[in-house]
């Protein structure tokens, strides 16, 4: 089942969509969700770029996606009506606000007359409810104002939707309580409301069906909802703990990663310093000094702010300091689409900084997967001493789905060890320490941090020499340094897992290749595609630089590689490059995800096309 | 609320671990060999702060410097403590992200006009504002050494150089009024060739605790040579310079002709007779900035006036100071960070029942905290035994 909420941006939308969605998940149900929302604040009321929508998708089984066409849209307003009619199917439900389609409501935006009634949506199952109108009724008695109580419509239409689906109310009961305790007449109103549209569903003849979606089968355990903002935030909370480091996160506010920073905020009592810095370069290189002091040093930000941190990215190479960089990614260039979703920021990351400055390169695959990803990035920037991408995106940044909580006990050990002793013998016999002497095996390098006596030293953007660290301009030892520098994050890739493949057949001809947050829209198409009898392989990485050790073995044994990606073709421009396969792009950049059945048309073209080839070619 | 009031009076460096025992100027001397120009002024300051340091009777590890690009930024490869050479313009950042999470050090920043004034001016005036616990020592050429000789950000108008061969047309900045205007608390100037000047001041610096700024007139020999030589030079300095002492009223010139400022029928500064009266006193501590303000823009274009000495020194709570009080508060309040009631805040529900055929049951992701890839396991498929799974209510918060 997949319900999209749409409305005014000022609506509150987004909230109706989070409680629909922890009712839904406190039932027990698999869920995925998509908000959808514009970059202004506060958009013009009742027009088309001031609509805000959230979508989820809900079932008894395991899913993979918020859904590519709600079953249910709800629309507060024609311009939430005429901004999503052309993604609902044909005989799916809609419930209209029916107070706000006025005649020049709908003039304004462009219909000829009001379509609730002018038979636009004949071929649809129309329900309009007065739901302005009908909170207001509810709310006659209770000491608010009208137009608070018409602000209330928003959990009118949540009871309503809640009673249709048969979700438990008590969460969002308590947490309408909770969230107006120092405005109680507030918390009346919101809990009235909610109360009325739940009634109102359970009284009317309006609505025939009450849906029942049963719980899906999950692995035993304790669950709640996440987003990928939240799990990637206590992810790094978590690797802080593991790796016994205090977190430093210098930060500036930028959509879509600032939530990071006002969770990580809160977290004060776990040690957390978070710092809002003047600019992105202060962020970066506060978060630099306080891993130059021992700290988990941690920068947050979107594309746009990676540019302006580059530089201090590349210091970090050059320091061999551990930090990690989280880029949210959204749409680009330059401003771009601040709250819409992309994946075009891979290259930036692998590249996008002067002379050699290789940077590994992770990124998570659902909402929940930030979590891990982050600890995994605190472990290769501890591990190896270097800086460390993390790539998310809008969508897994705001998108949610249930996450079977993890054994805090089962933590990785991450803990660093700090030099403490020299580690080298000058020309006079004396005990010295060389800040550039590295590990056999990992090729990072000692790290003493300031307070350890006996190793003062300095480092720098410099050119340094190999072991001592001392500035050195000798062209064979810069030569070694680059070489050396792009040897440790080489290295990585023996210490990460393989790539593994999802082939059930082990007889498919084409590999459908992703990385980041197309993991489920190319999950749920690989479904789709079997269910249509076809066979297709799954590969998805999670690490970008370097890549798994056994990639170009896993994609060579296919006669066809596919990589769908929200960019045009970034990591088919590496694979390419790296491995002399001849991948296929499928690329798109409307700042959504794909839909799944989108990408289970384009694979099964794909296999079609590798069949006809393969048999030319014999 | 007053760092007195929040945590008691505490000097710069009280939170650093005192050497063992009496160190010297040697000790604090690198075995890196000193490579800027013969005969610039660098060489003074360096000399001067290795001798100052044993001074402070720190423990050595516990030293930082850092500085930005530029000619004075090499200066923390001459000192035997931790230091870091980083990136243009962008040490006070770096140093703000090492002092607050590491109340142990003495952190101090080192850099030119250039440097901080202009590339890198944003994070300076932030550092001010913040009041971060550091000690800024800001070389002022008034040229850029290191590219060879363009103009800075405090060169004078019409500057003829490379870059500007008809002269310069910007306005210079004021280090000084800069750093009042941007609510520093401690605002010193001091002149590269009067060790004995540079010193107080940096002793001064390094009690107050917060961010200090001082300014230090140096000289390029190669670029801008002479720059503030009639302050420096025996016959001109004591009519160029202002040295301004707390509680001492401010006069200038010789002991034949002694001048004095007061204020004016309008407020503003006025030379007059320095035998006068109303010859005003300097007070460093007062918490109105208006006379360290006036101070500042009473030199004239060819540097007659020049106030040096300590223009500012007033105590406001310090960034680093506060910020360890809120996680001590948080602490205190709510007893110590606990990651697994953190993971389990918010709604939850429990699946109690474990399914019949557990391994072909979907895998929500990242269990295990270093997951290896995702995978979309083809087992976990649909299963349509939904009735086996209970789902509580959800759980308290």
């Amino acid at each position: 089942m997949i319900i999209r909420l749409a409305g005014d941006s000022g609506d509150g939308m987004q909230l109706t969509g989070d409680r629909f969605t922890s009712e839904t998940a406190a039932f027990g149900n698999d869920l995925s969700t998509l908000p959808n929302f514009p970059a202004e604040i506060r958009a013009p009321a009742g027009t088309l770029p001031g609509v805000s929508s959230f979508q989820l998708h809900f079932a008894d089984h395991d899913i993979m996606t918020p859904g590519d066409a709600p079953n249910v849209l709800v629309a507060m307003n024609p311009a939430a009506l005429k901004a999503n009619i052309a993604d609902v199917p044909l005989g799916a439900d809609i419930i209209a606000n029916a107070d706000e389609f006025t005649l020049r409501a709908c003039q304004r935006i462009g219909y000829a007359g009001n379509p609730l009634e002018d038979g636009t949506l004949r071929e649809y199952r129309v329900s309009a409810v007065p739901l302005t109108s009908m909170t207001v009724e509810a709310l006659k008695d209770i000491d608010v104002s009208k137009k608070e109580a018409e602000r209330a419509k928003n959990m009118f239409a949540l009871g309503l939707l809640s009673w249709m689906y048969n979700r438990p109310t008590e969460s969002t009961l308590e947490f309408l309580e909770r969230k107006f305790a120092k405005t109680p007449a507030v918390a009346k109103a919101n809990v009235t409301a909610f109360r009325a549209g739940y009634n109102f569903g359970e009284t009317t003849e309006t609505f025939s069906v009450s849906y029942e979606v049963k719980p899906a089968p999950m692995k035993a355990g304790t669950y709640r909802n996440i987003s990928g903002n939240l799990a990637l935030s206590y992810g790094l909370v978590a690797a802080s703990k593991a790796t016994g480091l205090s977190l430093f996160l210098g930060s500036y506010p930028i959509t879509p990663a600032s939530d990071i920073l006002h969770e990580l905020s809160k977290h004060k009592a776990f040690g957390v310093r978070t710092f809002q810095a003047e600019d992105e370069i202060a962020g970066v290189t506060a978060a630099l000094g306080a891993a130059f002091g021992g700290s988990l040093g941690v920068t947050t930000t979107s594309g746009p702010g990676v540019a302006l941190k580059s530089e201090a990215i590349g210091l970090g190479v050059m320091l061999e300091l551990p930090l990690i960089i989280v880029d949210v990614q959204r749409g680009g260039p330059s401003t771009g689409l601040p709250t819409k979703t992309e994946q075009a920021d891979l290259l930036q990351a692998m590249f996008g900084r002067n002379g050699e400055a290789p940077v590994p390169i992770v990124a998570p695959s659902t909402p929940s997967d930030c979590y891990a990803t982050a600890l995994e990035a605190a472990r290769i920037a501890t591990k190896y001493r270097t800086p460390v991408f993390l790539l998310s995106d809008g969508y897994l940044a705001n998108g949610s789905e249930p996450w079977l909580l993890p054994d805090v006990e089962l933590l990785p050990d991450l803990r660093v060890t700090f030099a403490t002793e020299p580690n080298h013998v000058d020309a006079k016999g004396e005990p010295e320490f060389w800040p550039y002497l590295r590990d056999e095996e990992t090729l990072a390098r000692a790290w003493a941090i300031p307070g350890t006596p006996g190793l003062e030293h300095r480092v720098g953007g410099l050119e340094k020499a190999d072991g001592s660290g001392d500035i050195s301009y000798d062209p064979a030892n810069h030569d070694l340094m680059v070489r050396l520098r792009q040897a440790k994050v080489d290295g990585i890739a023996r210490d990460i897992a393989p790539l593994t493949v999802d082939d059930p057949s082990g007889e498919a001809d084409v590999l459908v290749l992703g990385w980041g947050s197309t993991y489920g829209p190319i999950g749920a198409a690989c479904r789709q595609v079997r269910a249509r009898g076809l066979k297709i392989a799954q590969a998805h990485l999670r690490h970008l630089n370097p890549f798994p050790a056994n990639t170009g073995e896993v994609l060579r044994a296919y006669d066809r590689v596919l990589i769908p990606e929200m960019n045009l073709g970034q990591l088919a421009l590496l694979i390419r490059a790296k491995f002399l396969i001849d991948a296929v792009s499928y690329d798109k950049v409307n700042g959504m995800p794909f839909k799944a059945v989108e990408l289970a048309d384009v694979i099964a073209a794909t296999i079609g096309e590798a069949a006809t080839t393969s048999v030319v070619g014999k | 609320m007053t760092t007195d009031q929040a945590f008691g009076h505490r000097h710069s460096f009280d939170l650093v671990p005192v050497a063992d025992g009496p160190q010297t100027a040697k000790e604090y001397k690198s075995d890196q060999e000193v490579r800027w120009c013969p005969g610039c002024g660098d060489y003074a300051i360096l000399a001067a702060v290795q001798a100052f340091l044993p001074e402070l009777g720190l423990r050595r590890e516990n030293v930082v410097f850092v500085s930005g690009i530029g000619c004075s930024s090499r200066f923390p490869y001459y000192l035997e403590t931790y230091g870091m050479h980083s990136i243009h313009g962008r040490a006070p950042a770096i140093a703000t992200g090492l002092a607050v999470s590491r109340p142990d050090l003495a952190v101090f920043v080192v850099t030119g006009d250039g440097d901080a004034l202009s590339i890198g001016g944003n994070h300076l005036i932030h550092a001010l504002r913040r009041n971060i616990n550091l000690t800024i020592l800001l070389f002022n050429n008034r040229i850029y050494g290191l590219t060879k000789g363009q103009y800075s950000p405090t060169s004078e108008v019409g500057k003829i150089t490379k870059s500007t061969p008809m002269g310069s047309l910007d306005f210079p900045f004021n280090p000084v009024s800069l750093a009042l205007g941007a609510e520093a608390t401690f605002v010193a100037r001091t002149i590269d060739s009067d060790r004995k000047h540079l010193t107080a001041v940096l002793r001064a610096a390094t009690e107050h605790r917060g961010t200090s700024l001082v300014e230090i007139y140096q000289n390029c020999n190669i670029f801008n040579d002479d720059a503030f030589e009639v302050l420096k030079a025996p016959e001109t300095r004591d009519d160029f310079l202002i040295r301004l002492e707390h509680g001492k009223p401010i006069t200038f010139g010789t002991e034949a002709d002694l001048r004095g400022l007061h204020r004016s029928a309008s407020g503003s500064l006025e030379v007059c007779d320095g035998n006068e009266p109303d010859v005003l006193v300097h007070d460093a501590h007062d918490d109105d900035p208006s006379l360290a303000f006036a101070l500042s823009r009473v030199t004239r274009p060819n540097l007659s006036m020049t106030p040096i000495g300590v223009f500012r020194d007033v105590q406001r709570p310090v960034y680093d100071d506060l910020m360890t009080a809120q996680l001590d508060q948080a602490v205190a309040k709510n007893g110590a960070g606990d990651l697994a009631a953190l993971l389990a805040g918010g709604d939850t529900w429990t699946v109690t029942q474990p399914q019949a055929d557990e391994a072909a049951l979907p895998q929500p992701q990242a269990d295990e905290a270093a997951l290896p890839q995702p995978q979309a396991d083809e087992a976990a498929l649909p299963q349509p035994q939904a009735d086996e799974t209970s789902a509580a209510p959800p759980a308290a918060n």
